[in-house]
């Protein structure tokens, strides 16, 4: 293993020890102890780990990032900031990882319902965080989540209580200004019995804040910043609950991005799941369901790249129990030398009889150069289930661009309406206007617009 | 309106089209009828402008303007329609989105500003009461889920909101019923006039006691065999393809 490497980062983790939230807690000391010492054995994850076998981390090692003490938001762009929140919801902002009271907004929250930072969380409500804290997110897994449990410095913490429905959207607005900063992040979302809620998480970084839009970092203009996020969210959805996540990822262009979601649905309980996969060099994306009796769970995915990009989605489902329902649609479009990976497992347990579970990956290929790795992969025990999976690779139907030129459609035109319009289906199930118009702005900066009429749209 | 001359295509350097020649008027409604594979589907993509066919000879001459050079969507734009046998489904554009494209590209082709919002809305909504459409189907995508009935009504509402001056319509009939082919039918009657010419592509008799035509060209094996009034469509409908094929062969 890289212990060599993977010692730089734990020889500088006293450096930040004694600054991470929480150290009050002997049973925090404990996890983080023993997540540091897994962390310290395994090193980053490498490519000969199955799989990690599409997406080699290294890089992380030849750089060193890293984490800030303490809240820096000063150099937060006040315009841009206000770009990046969502009107008519709840935001909660962390800077390098740290939460900024001052940019969040939180008034008119219902009494019973918490939204606050992950350091107020653990002085506030150890109990509660000692129960949930790594319940969902098995640091066996890959270390990563070791990584993120040592490293922690912040997050976001959600608890709604039973029969609430929160009216308004919480947002959760991840922002990485610093040159080689990293932003280790941990998050908890909790769903009691027949409660109801969204919550969007936005990670963005800093070049993109001077320039207003990612298309003119791209140019040039702006300088890029080389940063590291790597952000654990677990979700618990209780009994009869519905939760509905969605994740923007458009960070930097040289950023890294490790995003793990670890979601434990209750009988009967829904979830839903929008990640949209835009941004960075490197990004990684785990999201990993436990589904139990008559739950139901819809993974939506789109991932673009251009350039250099490699985005990586990892997703697995595990049918734990019987009668529960799964639905899964991961889109990519890849342009220029960019690389996309879709990995899909889903599990089906001796006991999840009656499961029904549809899983497809289609990829768009725009250049010659662009590359799709797509692994869907089905693992039955039971043997009375309706499982599906489906995948394709490939250009624009020719086709439809004949239709569309016969429609007075120039060809280039054509074309980039039929990019968009195999993007934009997965825009379209965004329910939430704001966010739906922010992601729809950062779908049209990152391919040829030429033609695409946003005002007709 | 349109002049083709000895017109020869290949398909794959088989000689698909041997030598057509057709002259349409303005106003005229011309019927090209013909048995399975004898080239009228490639009639119908060549003077569209669809790829695949190599032109080896011959003219085909639009308003005085060599059809053949132009793009696809010059074509259109200068007023000749394709409505397609099998309308392609666009997921993710919305027929109003596309309309619109649509309109406003021939609009910018010959000089003229954008589309009012308000006027576009208003004339959209009174074409598809024409065609008895609901007007859900403006904001579903493009034919996506259509049946073929409101496949083939899709297009002829695109028809009447484009105005072309050439319609060529392949296969229109097929896979209608016979209330979405009486539909179909009115549409593209109401839309008959002096400056605006039709090329009915059809195998069969029956979407000719609809739409009357002025002409009926019978093709088999790549060439007209025969050109007459509408009673034309009647005898071959009587006596099949066979008594045309039979005389070509003949001769």
């Amino acid at each position: 293993m890289n212990t060599a490497t993977a010692s730089r980062y734990t020889a500088e983790y006293q450096t930040i020890a004694s600054a991470l939230p929480g150290q009050d807690l002997p049973w925090l000391k404990a996890l983080r102890a023993e997540a540091l010492a897994q962390f310290s054995e395994q090193g980053f994850p490498s490519p000969r780990e199955e799989e990690w076998r599409y997406t080699n981390v290294s890089a992380l090692e030849k750089k060193l990032f890293s984490p800030s003490k303490s809240l820096t938001a000063g150099d937060v762009d006040a315009e841009w900031l206000k770009s990046c929140r969502l009107q008519d919801a709840w935001v909660v902002v962390l800077v390098n990882g740290h939460f900024s009271a001052e940019l969040s907004v939180l008034e008119g929250l219902p009494e019973a319902v918490s939204v606050m930072s992950m350091a107020d969380a653990l002085a506030k409500q150890p109990d509660k965080l000692e129960k949930y804290l790594g319940l969902a997110a098995n640091q066996s897994e890959h270390s990563f989540i070791a990584f993120n449990t040592a490293w922690f410095t912040d997050g976001l913490f959600v608890h709604v209580p039973a029969k609430q429905v929160l009216d308004r959207p919480v947002q959760l607005l991840h922002i990485v200004t610093g040159i080689d900063a990293m932003a280790t992040t941990r998050n908890i979302f909790i769903a009691d019995e027949m409660s109801e809620a969204k919550v969007i998480e936005t990670f963005v970084g800093s070049d993109i804040a001077r320039d207003g839009v990612y298309a003119a970092s791209q140019s040039g203009t702006g300088a890029a910043n080389a940063y590291l996020t790597a952000a654990v969210t677990e979700v618990f959805v209780e009994q009869n609950a519905d939760l509905t996540l969605y994740k923007m990822q458009s960070e930097s262009e040289k950023a890294y991005h490790f995003g793990g979601t670890y979601i434990k649905q209750a009988r009967d309980a829904r979830f839903t799941h929008h990640n949209f996969a835009f941004g960075g060099l490197l990004a990684r994306s785990d999201i990993h369901v436990d589904l139990d009796h008559a739950s139901e769970c819809e993974l939506n995915g789109l991932y673009l790249g251009v350039k250099r990009q490699h985005i990586d989605n990892y997703t697995r489902i595990n049918h734990l129990k019987p009668y529960a329902i799964s639905r899964e649609l991961y889109k990519g479009v890849l342009d220029d030398r960019a690389r996309g990976v879709f990995q899909g497992r889903v599990t089906v347990a001796v006991d999840a009889q009656k499961t029904d579970s549809q899983m497809n990956n289609r990829n768009l290929l725009l250049s010659d150069d662009a590359e799709a790795d797509t692994k869907p992969q089905l693992e039955i025990y039971a043997d009375d289930v309706k499982c599906g999976h489906g995948v394709t690779v490939g250009q624009l139907d020719e086709k439809s661009i004949f239709y569309l030129q016969s429609r007075c459609i120039d060809e280039e035109t054509a074309r980039n309406m039929l990019t968009f319009a195999f993007a934009n289906e997965m825009v379209d199930k965004i329910k939430i206007k704001g966010l739906h118009d922010m992601v729809l702005e950062q779908l049209l900066a990152r391919f040829p617009q030429e033609g695409v009429n946003k005002e007709w749209l | 309106m349109l002049s083709i001359k000895d017109l020869t295509v290949n398909v794959n350097d088989k000689q698909i089209l041997k030598g057509i020649n057709l002259e349409i008027k303005a106003g005229e409604i011309h019927a090209i009828m013909g048995p399975n594979g004898s080239g009228k589907s490639t009639l119908s993509h060549v003077l569209s402008g669809k790829s695949g066919y190599t032109v080896t000879g011959g003219t085909a001459t639009y308003q005085g303007k060599n059809l053949l050079e132009m793009a696809p969507e010059i074509r259109a734009r200068e007023g000749v329609f394709l409505a397609f046998q099998y309308p392609v489904e666009i997921p993710g554009v919305s027929n109003v989105y596309l309309l619109k494209a649509a309109l406003n590209s021939i609009r910018k082709h010959h000089g003229q500003p954008e589309v009012d919002a308000m006027d576009f809305l208003t004339l959209v909504k009174e074409k598809v009461r024409l065609l008895e459409m609901d007007e859900k189907f403006l904001y579903r995508a493009v034919n996506e889920g259509f049946s073929g009935g409101e496949k083939k009504r899709n297009e002829i509402l695109q028809m009447a909101i484009l105005e072309p001056k050439l319609c060529i319509m392949d296969e229109t009939d097929s896979g209608l019923d016979i209330d979405a082919l009486k539909i179909v039918a009115e549409g593209v009657n109401s839309l008959r006039s002096p400056e605006r010419s039709f090329v009915m592509v059809t195998h069969y008799q029956r979407l000719l006691d609809y739409i009357k035509p002025d002409f009926v060209h019978v093709l088999a094996h790549g060439q007209i065999v025969k050109s007459g009034g509408p009673e034309l469509a009647l005898e071959l409908e009587e006596k099949g393809y066979s008594w045309v094929e039979d005389d070509q062969a003949a001769a």
